[in-house]
């Protein structure tokens, strides 16, 4: 399953803060995300799951350039995104969009669904009056909203329902790439369920690529094809998302993996908890960065950074152990 | 899904009719308003309320005290204090909203651009900073003896000297509403930053701004009364507040009521304009309840 590259990011680096103010000391500033390669095929889900603050969103928002990179590149169907001027920026938005997390803070509250959802044709001067109404509703028919609802305004719906006009905003200027930051993290579980298959629905109906971020494994697990987890601003482990569940590669997908509770309360549970917090994005371990944590350290992890290199199964590893097959067999419960 | 939309048609849906709604369950709004309703009724109709020409001088009745002729009595040259408050409540008013309409207008520029454009915050509000350093009073007085005694550099003076704080509360909604989701989905959606401030953020950060410009009014009217009595606020011998209690001060010992009737007039007007503000306060700030 050879598809075609939708979005490539290269060495992408983003350092927040950094610069000392005129009063301030100068600082570090934060790596949130740092040195990540990412390739998301055309019309894929690649899963990208972390801990909070590992840097997810901040990629999702890079591969966009909703944010602006320190370092590195992102090439978006063979255009590299990171050379574009601002306007040409604006004019590509239409292809890539992002579906947000939270429901009501990511609608305008003194903008009825309507006009929400109509904006994209106005910003990007498609259609007239008549045409942009006509488009309105279809895109309420296609995420199965009554029409009623572009003349209402979002505080009058539901989580749910504001989810789905988030939706149909993102969607309105049929984009190719779609970057899902935790879009049902804040909804209901029964909710959850809805939109994530309106979601599978509307890929398979418009040939989606998803960028799927979450921290909810099971979603990540059910909805992707792919999955990349992330660790303090890097990737440490691509797989195809049911060969990376079944027999996790690096140490530390092996412990996120072993948090998720298991389906029957009486089967056993062998859980390989981590000792320590996560290192602040500030001070980042010289060597490899999840050697503090990691049960199973040697001395070359705490000198030497793995690269992401791949396994010979096809897998993408960061981790020494991991690469020269040295690393202890690890079972997970199932 | 159908009970969530299914709401009666009298329901208040735009969060605008929400306000409105609120607003009119507010006590202090409703006293606010109807006392500044009343003001300003006194004000547009001063011509067919007052009981006698308020510039008319007659020196047999000079200093006479309030009777059933002359109800709030007559100044040193026999002006009617009744008429003249109320001509007086024109040119106050007057006053108070162009200064609230020109703060609002240069502060919501001024606030805008600051808190929406990271470059250009520093410079900006340093300089707000530098002229909110002067007492505000201060700062009016020196553009009025600069400018000179007209109502239109009075009303200068005092948008100049409400202007710097008016910015800051601008600036700071703008930072607020700048960071919300929806701000980021409208780029996202290829926005230009003049339509992100315009139809995003500045329709949400409103707000602040509608209460502090109550203020700023009823500030404007008791400054008003603070320039003319020191002689640098509208030139007599048209009368505002603050230059019939100016001219009533050499007789405050045998005619106190020169002064005392325009002094209610403004409390009047100051407490109607502070308790609409309150009402408005409670209703679009809510945080800001104390």
């Amino acid at each position: 399953m050879t598809r075609e590259i939708a979005i490539e990011a290269r060495g992408l680096t983003k350092v927040f803060g950094g610069r000392g103010s005129v009063f301030g000391r100068q600082t570090g500033g934060a790596r949130a995300v740092d040195g990540v390669d990412l390739i998301v095929r055309s019309g894929e889900t690649l899963g990208l799951v972390g801990e909070s603050g590992c840097g997810k969103s901040t990629t999702g928002r890079l591969l966009l350039r909703l944010i602006e990179p320190t370092a590195g590149s992102v090439a978006f169907n063979g255009r590299d995104l990171t050379e574009l001027t601002k306007a040409e920026l604006r004019r590509s938005r239409g292809k890539m969009q992002i579906i947000f997390q939270d429901p009501y803070g990511s609608l305008n509250p003194r903008m009825t669904v309507g006009d929400a959802i109509s904006e994209a044709y106005v910003i990007h001067r498609i259609g007239d009056r008549a045409s942009r109404a006509k488009s309105v509703l279809e895109m309420l028919d296609l995420v199965g909203l009554p029409r009623s609802a572009a003349s209402l305004y979002p505080h009058e719906f539901s989580g749910g329902q504001r989810q789905r006009v988030g939706i149909a905003r993102a969607l309105a200027l049929r984009p190719s790439f779609v970057v899902c930051d935790e879009a049902v993290s804040a909804l209901d579980v029964s909710v959850q369920a809805q939109i994530i298959n309106l979601l599978q629905d509307l890929q398979r109906e418009l040939n989606l690529t998803y960028l799927f971020i979450s921290h909810n494994l099971s979603v990540v697990r059910h909805i992707s094809d792919r999955v990349a987890v992330m660790y303090l601003g890097r990737i440490v482990e691509v797989a195809e998302a049911d060969h990376l569940f079944a027999d996790p590669a690096h140490p530390y997908t092996q412990a996120l993996l072993s948090a998720i509770p298991p389906s029957h309360p009486d089967e056993p549970r062998h859980r390989h908890e981590l000792v320590g917090d996560l290192p602040s994005a500030h001070d980042i371990p010289v060597g490899c960065r999840f050697a503090p944590r990691c049960p199973f350290v040697q001395d070359r992890c705490r000198a030497t950074d793995p690269q992401l290199s791949p396994l010979p199964d096809g897998r993408f590893v960061a981790c020494h152990r991991a690469a020269d097959g040295s690393l202890p067999t690890y079972r997970l419960n199932s | 899904m159908s009970i969530a939309i299914a709401k009666p048609e009298l329901a208040p849906r735009s969060p605008t009719m929400i306000v409105i709604v609120r607003l009119f369950q507010s006590r202090s709004f409703l006293i606010g308003a109807a006392l500044v309703l009343a003001i300003a009724l006194v004000a547009v109709f001063a011509d067919v309320l007052s009981p006698y020409d308020p510039l008319r001088n007659s020196f047999r009745t000079r200093l006479r005290p309030p009777d059933s002729t002359f109800w709030f009595g007559t100044d040193h040259f026999g002006r009617d204090i009744l008429s003249r408050v109320i001509h007086g409540a024109r040119i106050s008013l007057v006053i108070g909203l162009m200064t609230a309409l020109l703060t609002g207008i240069a502060g919501t520029m001024i606030g805008a651009v600051a808190g929406f454009f990271p470059t250009l915050d520093n410079p900006i509000m340093r300089l707000m900073d530098a002229l909110m350093a002067f007492p505000a009073i201060v700062l009016a007085i020196a553009v009025a003896a600069v400018l000179g005694a007209s109502v239109v550099n009075v009303i200068i003076a005092l948008s100049i000297a409400t202007t710097p704080h008016t910015a800051r509360i601008v600036r700071a909604s703008v930072l607020v509403v700048r960071e919300r989701e929806f701000i980021e989905a409208a780029r996202a959606l290829g926005a230009s930053d003049l339509r992100v401030l315009c139809r995003h953020v500045m329709p949400n950060a409103f707000g602040p701004l509608i209460v502090r410009l109550t203020y700023v009014f009823a500030t404007a009217i008791l400054a008003e009364a603070a320039l003319s009595f020191i002689g640098v606020g509208p030139p007599p011998p048209a009368p505002s507040f603050g230059s019939i209690i100016a001219q009533g001060r050499d007789f405050i010992t045998e005619a106190p009521w020169i002064t005392i009737f325009p002094g209610l007039a403004i409390i009047v007007s100051v407490l109607g304009l502070n308790l609409l503000g309150d009402g408005l306060r409670d209703v679009l700030d809510p945080r800001m309840r104390t």
